[in-house]
């Protein structure tokens, strides 16, 4: 491996060029006619066009990339996240055309691709799955009454074919369920052609809380510890840390093990992160797993010293990777990252692209790192993901870790557009955070204390 | 009384649910913006008729642009 194209922009592309850089490798950045002056054209050795702004007409076509490659003379191709980063046919592709695919092998990403599937494999290797029944057609409710008392109240009747909460009613008592499977099964009969619903537990005052794993496609793997990412809006996450605060150590424990049982079952190859649901009792769920590096994982390089793109890198290029055991990756203390987005929270988050006429850092160190792939002077165009920075605080403790990202938050000057600073600042400053009561409806819970218009 | 519905941030117009002549009451979704990967939903404040449309699908819009007149 000489010459690694990065399949992304923004700051996981100028992310990944630093880790290549660092191994001595050369880089090849890709661009749309929106990002020609962007950082990641600019940070990379080389960089080649591949069209119109809107994704689908650049960043998605798989063929553009691998001809960009092959004008290059790029011989591996890291995918970064979103985009075609978990696109089984890209990474077939990729390796047909004799590149190397830094990332998952194609079999893999689709089988956790597939969420029944993949739901099936972590249930196989003994990760826990939130109790669900069979499917329940229309007119055909035989046994429903049972499958709910196994499942356990409250319930989400779920539509089959639905999603994105589109289908989904809560049932708390057994006398309602009939009704509420029947008007679920006209709703998913009209709205997807589909009547089937079945039946999950609802677990209430959830955590979202995720594992780092790492694998090196021979069966084995390594775990690196948690990340809490329950901060979220539009279902997207916000404030990201790890230790989850207030996990108990037999729980992250047997999170982290049910993490590698499923990472060994799978020969998985790479950077992965399974991710759970979790209980106030402490009972976790397996979720999803996501095939490729995470937006979130500084906060896991930063806690434990390791650099997981370099990780991936060095994997695909054939490296001996033996001395990455268990036993030699050691968290140290506290990181937290926040997410800064352009967009406004007293408008229900509307995204708000434009000019970064300001844009002055905090000082950087060794304990505060940021991630952007914006200079002072940039535009923020619509047609991409309103998130422009991630920075993350690290310490010896959580206070500490709490401590640094709040003098970084107010040393980071942003104008020219809206974006969640305040909102992030009050995040984090929040008696609720400081106590580590996060959960994913945190957000919409202290509404009152994160919101505060003209502010 | 009409009703001007402006874009209310800059995006891409992703879907027109309404044409001309149809008639809309409060809180029906004339439009819907993409703006940085996010559905913006467009509704209309008070009932009406849809007098005139300024956009149709694929449209670039800035923010603040006329969209949709309501009678």
């Amino acid at each position: 491996m000489k010459k690694v194209l990065i399949a992304n922009r923004g700051e996981i592309a100028c992310r990944v060029i630093r880790s290549c850089r660092a191994l001595g490798l050369k880089t090849v950045a890709v661009y749309s006619e929106a990002d020609a002056t962007s950082l990641h054209v600019a940070s990379a050795d080389e960089a080649v066009a591949i069209g119109p702004p809107a994704a689908k007409d650049s960043y998605l076509v798989a063929a553009k990339i691998i001809a960009a490659a092959r004008s290059t003379g790029a011989d591996a191709i890291h995918p970064g996240y979103g985009f075609l980063s978990e696109n089984e046919d890209f990474a077939t592709e990729v390796l047909e055309a004799g590149l190397k695919w830094i990332g998952p092998g194609p079999r893999t990403i689709a089988d956790m691709g597939d969420k029944e599937r993949a739901r099936r494999l972590a249930h196989g290797a003994g990760v826990p799955i939130v109790p669900g029944s069979n499917r329940f057609g229309p007119g055909a409710l035989d046994g429903l009454e049972d499958a709910a008392k196994s499942v356990g109240f409250p319930l989400l009747v779920k539509a089959s074919a639905g999603g994105g909460g589109i289908g989904m009613k809560r049932v708390d008592k057994l006398e309602d369920l009939r009704a509420t499977v029947e008007s679920t099964q006209t709703l998913a009969t009209k709205a997807f052609g589909d009547g089937a619903v079945y039946l999950e537990r609802l677990v209430l005052q959830p955590r979202h809380i995720e594992i780092q794993v790492f694998g090196f496609g021979d069966g084995r793997a390594v775990h690196v510890y948690e990340r809490e990412c329950s901060i979220q809006r539009r279902f997207q996450k916000v404030v990201e840390e790890s230790p989850a605060p207030g996990l108990p150590d037999a729980v992250r424990r047997a999170m982290g093990d049910a993490a590698v049982a499923l990472a060994q079952q799978e020969r998985y190859r790479g950077a992965g992160t399974i991710e759970f649901i979790v209980d106030p009792a402490g009972n976790f769920f397996f979720l999803e797993m996501n095939t490729r590096i995470q937006v979130e994982h500084p906060v896991t390089e930063m806690n434990t010293g390791l650099d997981l793109v370099g990780l991936q890198i060095r994997l695909e290029r054939g490296d001996d990777l033996s001395a990455v055991t268990q036993e030699s990756i050691k968290p140290r203390g506290h990181a937290i990252e926040c997410r800064l987005y352009a967009e406004n929270p007293d408008k229900n988050f509307m995204p708000s692209p434009g000019p970064l006429t300001v844009f002055a850092l905090p000082p950087l160190g060794a304990d505060l790192r940021l991630d952007t792939g914006f200079r002072q002077g940039d535009k923020v165009t619509f047609y991409y993901d309103p998130m422009i920075a991630k920075l993350v605080a690290h310490g010896p403790d959580r206070n500490a870790a709490i401590a640094r990202m709040l003098g970084a938050l107010d040393a980071f000057k942003v104008e020219g557009i809206t974006t969640n600073l305040a909102f992030l600042r009050r995040v984090i400053d929040h008696p609720a955070f400081r106590a580590g009561q996060t959960h994913t409806g945190f957000v919409d819970l202290h509404k009152a204390d994160l919101m505060k218009a003209g502010a | 009384m009409a009703e001007q519905v402006m874009t209310q941030a800059p995006g891409n117009v992703w879907k027109v649910l309404v044409k001309e002549g149809d008639q809309v009451k409060a809180g029906d979704v004339l439009f819907i913006l993409e703006v940085m990967k996010t559905e913006v939903p467009h509704a209309a404040e008070g009932a009406g008729k849809v007098a005139k449309l300024h956009v149709k699908e694929e449209d670039a819009v800035d923010v603040g642009q006329l969209a949709v007149e309501i009678a």
